[in-house]
């Protein structure tokens, strides 16, 4: 078992970033228009990577499965974006938010990566409004705020629900600005199957074109990986029908070591499963927890009666209602961080409080908020805050003004007016903490690779805070990755253009022409979405909210035994070389497969609990915060990064020890 | 519920295409129209038959890849939504649907259901941008306060999805209503009138020159734009392609 070393640079946490930034080599201007980088994936984090390196004077060439690169999934994220901006004057800082991301992470997040993304977050918002988000906007026309789970302030800038589609699309706006120029050459429905390793240095990609099926080879000096979170391991998540884990896990295979796969994000605002139809789960913002009150009812009885449609959720008395995450977390009540709020929600169903059919949904009730803003507007117009109609009327204002999309989407899913009844939710896969392994300038372990976003696993732990996904991928993309990559390709200036007529070439694509042939001929008698969906069922039961060492020894087999099933049974209708969109999920799921076994691996290796990673085997037995998770610092602060060596099975673990100089560990209590 | 499906069904960019019959059951109510192409395409696969294609992708009417002209309609009979967000309980059991991809000159077939919308994204080279570098060297963000009034019209104009409903709606194929969402958007914030001259100008020689048609302001556009991008938005383009065209 190796060590591994971050490169984090010495000195005060504070002045780490700057001092490395004055230190590093720098190409220079004419020098960077010899050079060649690829980005993969246009999300926040590839976007605005393609988008600097190319204004920078690099030759962008970037890549994205989508048909264009708006559509990217970091388009579907709702609620909002952190940054230490302090405009609402309720004591924020960098520390402050460093603090809070490294508490929320459960202190498994890498210190130095963390003060760094709290540094440059103020920074993102300052850009984005140069480029024309149009963030919400108080009536004194300056940027309004909201306050997300896990924190004491409101640093959370949004626009509406739909936060991610505005900054991502100020990211393709940037993006655009180069493409015009002919700095970054856009591939569009194109899929990175492998990357291509020259001399130990990733100087190239494989990549199919998803409407020929052509199979092309694609050279740089540098490669990154801007490719997002692989949930859709679990099937059912919220990420796009699209989203995979192919381009991380080629990565891997090549070198690039796999950390902390078990750190999955389980977001407990989630509209329920309605059946086995089901393709996606849909997430009601996490803002939604600013003014909704999450509970269900106290007696068992009237939850069976709700259940058989016998007693509405608004029939039953306030005092025969357990807002179970006021009573237990008084301190951050329904604003308790994402993990906490979903392993809250599962216990009370699991004892049988389930709201709908299935046993698996909470409410999440507006009445007290549409009656509080009511009465407020109502005093505001000096009307009577005593018109119960009239107060509703007007709260009903104020929350469609403000979730009104969520609200609206809710009602086209579910079929139900949530201003009049309390919505049902129940949590769902949502994010991956984990990803490859990057050192502080975000290089992989092969030199010249580089993960930013979702893809990489530096900075939130084990457990992500709302609204940090944003943070971290515009970060990565516009701040940091644009700077630390010019440090590894000061020594290609008289590289010249690397050759994808290469014996590395050759095999890469041969190896990929193999995989393709393999699953196109196999002939087998089961859809690919057939072993998906099995996959999922796993990991839901085995490797889901909670874990235990039986059941992850039960899903490593099962896993790989379905593994063995799909090559033996797949089919895939088609051919290779033509608009096969089965052919590429087969190759997706294949991936997924390898990749569950791994996660499972990695989750029972981790015997404590921590963050997203709840280990039934440690819990705290004794005192006020008995039941809540159990960390275990002394054996398991650190990271585990796997590196790849055939099978899941026998993958190797090096650790990178987390050091915490300026944080005091401790118990994370939201109580 | 039992459905009759009449599908578009085209080989690639080249072949002919023609509507095929396919009947389903075990429709549920609450699926999404696309788990309902899912079950579909599961049964065609496992007896042996090609599954249609078509382009899908969050789920959640936000990435705007989803399409499909279903019974006459951009995504469908209901208002306000995505073909993704459309579900069963809108149609009644043994009902006829046909299916169609989006059909405009600019947009060509890929395959069955899936067409090429990248004349979209060459509008958006053309200017669809503020051309501030991305160095993070730039004013504090609340140094010039926008009017909440403003601001909210940029939003509205800026939640267009991209997804082509109204170009596919439109009897012209006119790609208006997409290009001012951008231009208005970028026009209603201080930061975008430093280049609004040749922002419009060039944006409109763009969609012109990827073949989509005129706007004679029939208005289908708004009523089939799943976001609810409103026609003021060509007004307001066409006020600033004529305060360009005189300056220029």
């Amino acid at each position: 078992m190796a060590t591994l070393d971050s490169k984090t640079p010495k000195g005060p946490i504070a002045d780490k970033w700057t001092n490395h930034k004055n230190k590093i080599n720098l190409v220079n201007p004419a020098n960077k228009r010899l050079i060649d980088v690829i980005v993969v994936g246009t999300g926040l984090a590839g976007g605005s990577a393609a988008a600097t390196l190319a204004e920078l004077g690099y030759n962008v060439k970037a890549f994205c499965f989508q048909d264009s690169p708006r559509r990217a999934h970091s388009i579907a994220a709702q609620g909002g974006i952190n940054a230490a901006k302090n405009y609402q004057g309720d004591g924020d800082s960098t520390y402050r938010l460093f603090y809070d991301t490294v508490k929320g992470g459960d202190y498994r997040s890498r210190e130095a990566n963390v003060y760094r993304l709290a540094e440059v977050s103020a920074n993102i918002i300052d850009q984005c409004v140069a480029q024309g988000v149009p963030f919400a906007r108080d009536y004194g026309g300056l940027l309004d705020n909201r306050s997300f789970g896990g924190v004491l302030v409101s640093r959370t800038f949004y626009a509406k629900g739909q936060t991610g589609q505005q900054l991502l699309l100020g990211a393709y706006s940037a993006m655009n600005r180069q493409i015009g120029r002919g700095k970054i050459k856009m591939y569009n429905r194109h899929e990175m199957l492998d990357v291509v390793i020259v001399d130990g240095k990733a100087r190239g990609i494989i990549a199919r074109n998803l409407i020929t099926g052509e199979i092309e080879r694609h050279s740089a000096h540098a490669v990154v990986l801007g490719t997002g979170g692989y949930g859709n391991v679990f099937f059912l998540s919220t990420n796009a029908m699209g989203s995979n884990v192919t381009a991380a896990w080629k990565a891997h295979k090549k070198g690039a070591y796999f950390a902390n796969p078990c750190y999955t994000q389980i977001h407990p605002t989630c509209i329920p499963v309605s059946g086995d139809h089901q393709s996606k789960l849909t997430l009601m913002s996490e803002s939604l927890r600013n003014d909704g009150r999450i509970w269900v009812p106290k007696k068992i009885e009237d939850t069976l009666a709700i259940r058989e449609g016998k007693l509405k959720p608004t029939e039953i008395a306030e005092e025969d209602r357990d807002y179970y995450l006021e009573r237990r977390y008084p301190a951050f009540g329904n604003l308790v961080p994402r993990d906490v709020a979903s392993r809250a929600a599962k216990e009370r169903c699991d004892a049988g409080f389930g709201v709908n059919s299935t046993g698996e949904a909470v409410y999440l009730d507006f009445a007290s908020a549409i009656d509080r803003y009511g009465k407020e507007q109502a005093t505001i117009k000096g009307l009577d805050t005593n018109d119960a109609a009239l107060v509703k009327k007007l709260g009903q204002e104020v929350v469609k003004n403000k979730y009104g999309n969520l609200f609206q989407m809710y009602e086209k899913i579910v079929d139900e007016n949530p201003y009049e009844t309390p919505m049902m939710i129940y949590p769902a896969v949502h994010y991956t903490m984990g990803g490859i392994w990057v050192d502080y300038n975000l290089m992989t372990t092969v030199p010249g690779l580089y993960a930013i976003g979702e893809a990489n696993f530096s900075d939130h732990g084990a457990n992500r805070l709302g609204a940090s996904a944003l943070m971290q991928g515009l970060a990565d993309g516009y701040f940091v990755l644009p700077y630390t990559i010019g440090d590894y390709l000061a020594d290609d200036i008289r590289t010249g253009p690397i050759s994808t007529e290469t014996p590395e070439f050759d095999e890469a694509e041969k190896s990929v022409r193999t995989t393709i042939d393999k699953l196109v001929n196999n002939n087998g008698t089961k859809s690919v979405d057939y072993f998906h969906k099995r996959l999922g069922k796993i990991m839901w039961n085995k490797v889901g909210m909670s874990r235990n060492e039986q059941g992850l020894k039960e899903a490593i087999e099962e896993i790989s035994a379905l593994r063995a099933e799909f090559y033996n049974d797949v089919r895939v209708p088609g051919e290779a070389n033509e608009f096969n969109e089965e052919l590429a999920k087969a190759g997706r799921v294949a991936d997924f497969l390898e990749l569950g076994e791994l996660f499972a691996k990695d989750a029972l290796n981790r015997t404590e609990s921590c963050g997203g990673h709840f280990r039934e085997e440690s819990v705290e037995l004794d005192g006020p915060q008995k039941g809540e998770a159990l960390r275990n610092d002394k054996e398991f602060a650190y990271v585990a990064a796997w590196e790849y060596k055939g099978e899941p099975k026998d993958a190797v673990l090096h650790k990178e020890d987390l050091e915490f100089n300026d944080i005091e560990l401790k118990q994370r209590s939201y109580k | 519920m039992k459905l009759t499906l009449k599908i578009w069904r085209q080989k690639g960019a080249n072949d002919k295409g023609k509507m095929v019959d396919y009947n389903i059951s075990d429709v549920s109510p609450d699926m999404s129209f696309l788990e309902m192409l899912d079950v579909l395409n599961t049964q065609l696969i496992e007896t042996g038959d090609e599954p249609v294609a078509f382009d899908h992708d969050c789920r959640e009417g936000i990435c705007g890849m989803c399409s499909l002209y279903i019974n006459g309609e951009a995504h469908g009979p209901d208002r306000a939504v995505t073909t993704c967000q459309l579900h069963m309980r809108k149609f009644k059991d043994g009902d006829t649907i046909y299916i169609e991809p989006f059909r405009a000159k600019a947009f060509p077939v890929i395959k069955d259901l899936v067409v090429d919308r990248s004349a979209f994204d060459r509008v958006q080279h053309a200017g669809g941008f503020i051309s501030i570098n991305t160095s993070g060297n730039t004013q504090d963000a609340n140094a010039i306060p926008i009017n909440k009034e403003n601001a909210d019209k940029a939003f509205d104009a800026a939640t267009c999805i991209g997804c082509g409903a109204c170009v596919a709606t439109c009897k012209n194929s006119s790609a208006m209503l997409y290009v001012s969402a951008k231009v208005s958007q970028f026009a209603l914030l201080p930061q975008g009138q430093v280049e609004a001259t040749d922002r419009v100008l060039n944006m409109v020689k763009q969609m012109d020159e990827e073949g989509f048609g005129n706007c004679t302001n029939t208005g289908a556009c708004e009523v089939e734009c799943p976001k609810g991008i409103s026609l003021e938005n060509i007004a307001r383009m066409n006020t600033e392609f004529l305060k360009a065209s005189l300056k220029g």
